[in-house]
């Protein structure tokens, strides 16, 4: 069926065409001969082929081309027959006896070109006519194309000022009116075509309206072109009448593509001084009419009219833009009740645009958007249009990138009442959004203020929302964004410890909210952080004062207990006593004892409650005893204490090898190189041989329950220990006792049940080695080792 | 032979010369066997003067009773053939009967002729004006000559010249206000107008302005009427909407329109129409006919 028509059509076009060149060569044969009459007759007949119904618009200007360049050769006929002395205004008569319509018009414009270049008459008065009689052509098709052909004869004879044919004073106002009602006429053919023709085909009529869309706005394309149409007369005349032609052909179709033509083909400063007469136009269109588009180019226009130009800036102010601007989408959005979310939007988003492009300075501006789409969005709930949501998204990140600091985005105080529109997975992305943005141009925020902002602003990746299905999330997504949240609570910071204390809270406040699986994630930047203020505070006096408000490192590590605690109910025992660990160490370091003390019980509850697992038992026990023996500020007896409960873990380990690790690390404990008043040598001694106990047990074990003994790696660490020891001067630790040990190393290496292992005894041959070398340096140290026998 | 020859043959060659005839203008006129030849135009109030010129066949004598030449005005109606009605005749008399034998010239003279109607030609009806010498003849009938002049009357810019301005429709469908700018014009006039669409609810294709001549003969019973349509002009080319007004511009050059004619001699009438047509997607028409006066007006050289 449709390609039937189809074929019609080419049938149709190509009859068309055919019948227009027979024709045409009998008027160029006439025309050769120079007979007038048969050249009209035969030119009428040519422009016949134009009369047809049966053509699309693509079709029909196919046929109009040729036919126009016909014309253009009629055109200079007509010129030659001028200037052989045929009457220029008989031949505008002549042309007028043709009976058809069409023709004669196409004549008479053709005639009428040549009769104005002749000047034997006023160009206005011909053109005038010219307007006038083609209103004869009331089919839309036909009408449009003739009328484009009338603007393409006339546009280079208007009488423009400056132009040849300019006439009397008010030359231009004739030149302007001739378009003008060239204009007004296309549009309202153009516009009724969509009344032609079957209802169902309206969809495809609607198509070829806008293919021809470009023959009405070459209108006012001319009109742009005419020098003489300055601002006043373009304030005044052009567009109120342009305006209203667009206001009351009430078609959607022509009414946003005319809004398009006037924005594009009139120069910014136009618009911007006729702003309020071209805005007052927008909610008097069809509500049907895509507005938002138009509106946007217009904004986005004036903006980078406003970017190239700078001395139109004060313009800007002048005329108010803004708020013109910002009148003008309330009411548009008032008119057009069933206007989408998605619309209002992209107007807002626009519009917001605009306001940082031409007012950076004005924030009050920006927030008066962002307050004005809240209002638009309020009642609505959350939005579940993509489209929307996009847009939304759009307008969110125009202040960030464009201030490229999010300190001037937390000034808007409608941000956040925006966001809390969109969706979670959008709200999340936006979040996200932010903090890159703080985090590339590392932004500083230092007030609490503005952290209650931003983390008002990243809520949705601080806390779970509503509606949140836990199973829809990408486990890797998740993390990012946790991260990214543990990058930004880093980069917090004030050099004021007061300032800074708050900040600590504000934040800690937020991150509470989280839930456990965020908590892993956030805890720890804020542990961190507080303790870079502790080392900061640490340096200083107390205050003398006993001020109940200022920060005290004590303050602090309260905080920080109750942070550390939270994270119990996750659970994530390793990471909290990592963390108890770290605030231990940082206590000792403030010489703040039970604190310290408080934190190493806090851990050991946790080792011993929680950290069920061999292996993070091991980490764990490494760990402790790692902190325990940095630290200086416990007292004998609670030291004691501590240690005691650490060899205790330490033996207690599952594993043999692991126990025997644990415990020869114990030996530290008791002896700390750089602290005189922890020099147990006898404890650590006792830590060693416990090790070398169990070491054994383990090799027997292994000789039991594999049939062969395991490694002597063991043993050769423990004698690692003891050189350690050994040098670092522990009286209890003897030559012989190291000669044993490497004797008994030698006898369990030759062993048959030894299990062959290669590390081992490379080990073993360096410490050897080792050994070698230090009774080879000489001086003390050689002599030490000297007695050892290698 | 001779004699017999003599017999079918006029003995003379007889012709009208005109006194002014190589200055005076000439128009085309259609004779009866459709040959187109070109004589001289006057117009009422003129004198028409000439010669006749009498050319007996050479060694002839002619005898005759009498030579005149008559002025006829006459009405031809086709239906009634044969038939004609002098309206006008004028006699002169030119030799008393004798005897001629050689080439003989007459002056004549028919000063400020009244010759109040015009020559036309139309479908039924015929006027004509001639100039015809007769040579009375004994026993023989009589030798005849005719000469075809045409008669044009000129008439002055009516003083008094109105619009026609009118408003017709279709209750409901069609409404429309037409205007023509005089309602007399001149053979080359232009018809300007408009029509102005009040209420269209009818799918019009086309609108044409149609020039109509309406000849009409004889009278009571017996009248006949013939209608022609001279000129087909489109006016405009699909549908229009309410409140559009389409400009009417008709040249009446390029149609062999003549003047309207009333009631000429009681025998006879020529009436010019302007027929407004519209024609809706079904070939309906719909139509208006308004009469108009056409003059002839004098040309100004």
């Amino acid at each position: 069926m449709m390609t039937g028509v189809a074929e019609d059509e080419e049938k149709w076009l190509a009859a068309g065409i055919a019948g227009l060149q027979q024709n045409a060569f009998y008027m160029h044969r006439a025309m050769d001969s120079n007979n007038l009459r048969d050249a009209l007759k035969y030119s009428a007949q040519m422009l016949s082929e134009l009369r047809t119904s049966k053509l699309s618009p693509h079709k029909y200007y196919e046929l109009y081309m040729r036919a126009f360049d016909e014309l253009r050769k009629l055109e200079i006929f007509f010129k030659e027959e001028a200037r052989r002395g045929c009457s220029i205004v008989d031949l505008y008569e002549l042309v007028q006896h043709a009976g058809n319509i069409l023709p004669r018009l196409y004549l008479l414009c053709t005639v009428g070109s040549v009769y104005i270049k002749s000047k034997e008459a006023p160009a206005k008065d011909i053109l005038k006519d010219l307007v006038e009689m083609c209103r004869g052509i009331q089919h839309p098709l036909r009408g449009l194309f003739l009328r484009s052909y009338l603007s393409q004869v006339s546009r280079d004879k208007l009488p423009d000022i400056g132009s040849e044919y300019e006439g009397d004073a008010d030359t231009i106002m004739d030149a302007m009116e001739f378009v003008l009602q060239n204009f007004t006429e296309m549009n309202k053919l153009w516009v009724r075509m969509q009344h032609q023709g079957p209802a169902r085909e309206k969809e495809k009529r609607e198509k070829e309206r806008s293919e021809l869309r470009d023959l009405v706005g070459k209108n006012l394309h001319v009109l742009s072109q005419i020098e003489g149409v300055d601002l006043e007369l373009y304030k005044e005349t052009v567009l109120p009448r342009v305006l209203e032609q667009v206001v009351n052909c009430k078609d959607d179709i022509a009414q946003y593509y005319l809004m398009d033509c006037i924005i594009q083909v009139f120069p910014d400063e136009y618009h911007l001084q006729t702003l309020e007469i071209l805005l007052g136009v927008f909610p008097q269109l069809q509500p049907s009419v895509d507005i938002k588009t138009v509106l946007s180019q217009l904004m986005e226009r004036l903006s980078n009219y406003a970017a190239i130009s700078a001395e139109a800036l004060p313009e800007f102010l002048q005329v108010e833009a803004f708020s013109k601007l910002n009148n003008a989408i309330g009411k548009v959005i008032e008119a057009q009740a069933d206007m989408p979310v998605f619309g209002a939007v992209t107007l807002y988003s626009s519009l917001l645009k605009f306001s940082l492009h031409v007012h950076p300075d004005r924030l009050d501006y920006a927030d008066q958007v962002l307050g004005s789409c809240v209002k638009q969005l309020s009642g609505r709930g959350k939005i579940e249009d993509s489209k929307a949501t996009k847009q939304i998204v759009a307008l969110l990140s125009a202040p960030i990138e464009k201030y490229n600091n999010v300190v001037t985005a937390l000034k808007l105080s409608n941000y956040p009442r925006v966001m809390e529109y969109l969706d979670n997975e959008t709200n999340k992305v936006m979040a996200t959004v932010v903090i890159q943005s703080v985090m590339k141009n590392n932004t500083h925020i230092t007030t609490v203020d503005k952290v209650e902002a931003l983390f008002e602003l990243i809520k949705g990746l601080i806390k779970d929302l509503e509606r949140t299905a836990y199973d829809e999330l990408d486990e890797d997504d998740f993390k990012e964004e946790q991260n990214s949240v543990a990058r930004l609570i880093q980069m917090l910071h004030n050099d004021d410890p007061e300032e800074m204390f708050k900040i600590i809270c504000t934040v800690r406040k937020h991150i509470l909210t989280g839930g456990p699986k965020r908590l892993p994630f956030t805890v720890p930047p804020l542990v961190f952080s507080s303790l870079k203020l502790v080392r900061q505070l640490q340096g200083q006096e107390e205050n003398p004062f006993g001020d109940e408000a200022a920060t005290t490192p004590k303050k602090i590590f309260q905080l920080l207990n109750q942070i550390i605690e939270a994270l119990s109910n996750v659970p994530a025992p390793d990471l909290a006593l990592r963390l108890y660990l770290q605030c231990a160490e940082a206590a000792n370091d403030c010489e703040l004892e039970p604190v310290a003390y408080e934190f190493f019980t806090q851990a050991y509850i946790l080792y011993e409650e929680e950290i069920s697992d061999s292996k993070a038992q091991i980490t764990a026990i490494h760990l402790i005893i790692g902190t325990l023996q940095r630290m200086h500020v416990f007292g004998v007896e609670n030291r004691d204490t501590l240690t005691h409960k650490t060899t205790g873990y330490s033996a207690k380990l599952l594993k043999k090898p692991d126990q025997c690790k644990a415990v020869y690390a114990c030996s530290h404990l008791f002896w700390v190189d750089d602290q005189d008043n922890m020099k147990d040598g006898e404890r650590a001694l006792l830590c060693l041989k416990r090790a070398l106990r169990i070491a054994n047990a383990a090799q027997q074990m292994s000789n039991v329950t594999r049939g062969s003994a395991g490694s002597v790696t063991l043993f050769v660490e423990i004698l690692n220990k003891y050189l350690y020891f050994f040098e670092k001067g522990n009286p209890q630790i003897t030559v012989a006792a190291i000669q044993s040990l490497i004797e008994l190393i030698t006898t369990e290496m030759q062993s048959d049940t030894t299990t062959p292992d290669s590390t081992a005894d490379a080990f073993f041959a360096s410490t050897l080695r080792y050994i070698q070398f230090q009774k080879q340096k000489g001086g003390a140290v050689g002599e030490k080792y000297g007695p050892i026998k290698v | 032979m001779n004699f017999l020859i003599g017999a079918f043959k006029p003995p003379c060659n007889v012709s009208i010369i005109f006194a002014d005839g190589r200055t005076r203008k000439q128009v085309p006129l259609k004779k009866d066997n459709g040959q187109i030849i070109m004589v001289p135009l006057f117009q009422s109030q003129e004198s028409i003067i000439g010669e006749v010129v009498i050319e007996p066949l050479q060694g002839k004598k002619l005898e005759h009773t009498g030579v005149k030449i008559e002025l006829l005005g006459q009405i031809e109606l086709y239906f009634d053939r044969g038939n004609f009605y002098d309206f006008t005749s004028l006699v002169r008399e030119l030799d008393v009967p004798g005897e001629l034998y050689e080439r003989k010239t007459y002056r004549f003279e028919f000063s400020t002729v009244e010759m109040p109607y015009e020559s036309y030609n139309g479908v039924n009806v015929r006027l004509r004006y001639i100039l015809k010498v007769t040579i009375g003849r004994n026993i023989v009938s009589n030798i005849a000559e005719c000469q075809d002049f045409v008669v044009r009357n000129y008439t002055p810019l009516p003083s008094i010249n109105n619009s026609i301005k009118m408003e017709v429709g279709i209750e409901d469908c069609l409404h429309i206000e037409f205007e023509y700018s005089k309602n007399k014009y001149h053979l080359k006039d232009v018809i300007i107008g408009k029509i102005y669409f009040l209420l269209v609810r009818i799918k019009i294709k086309t609108m044409e302005l149609e020039i109509r001549r309406r000849e009409s003969t004889g009278s009571g019973p017996n009248t006949y009427v013939e209608t022609e349509t001279l000129a087909k002009y489109e006016l405009m080319d699909g549908a229009p909407v309410r409140g559009e007004s389409i400009p009417v511009r008709l040249f009446l050059s390029p149609y062999e329109l003549t003047p309207t004619y009333r009631n000429i001699n009681n025998k006879f009438s020529v009436k010019y129409y302007l027929n407004l047509v519209l024609v809706d997607e079904e070939d309906r028409r719909y139509f208006k006919q308004q009469e108009i006066t056409v003059y002839r007006l004098l040309e100004t050289p």
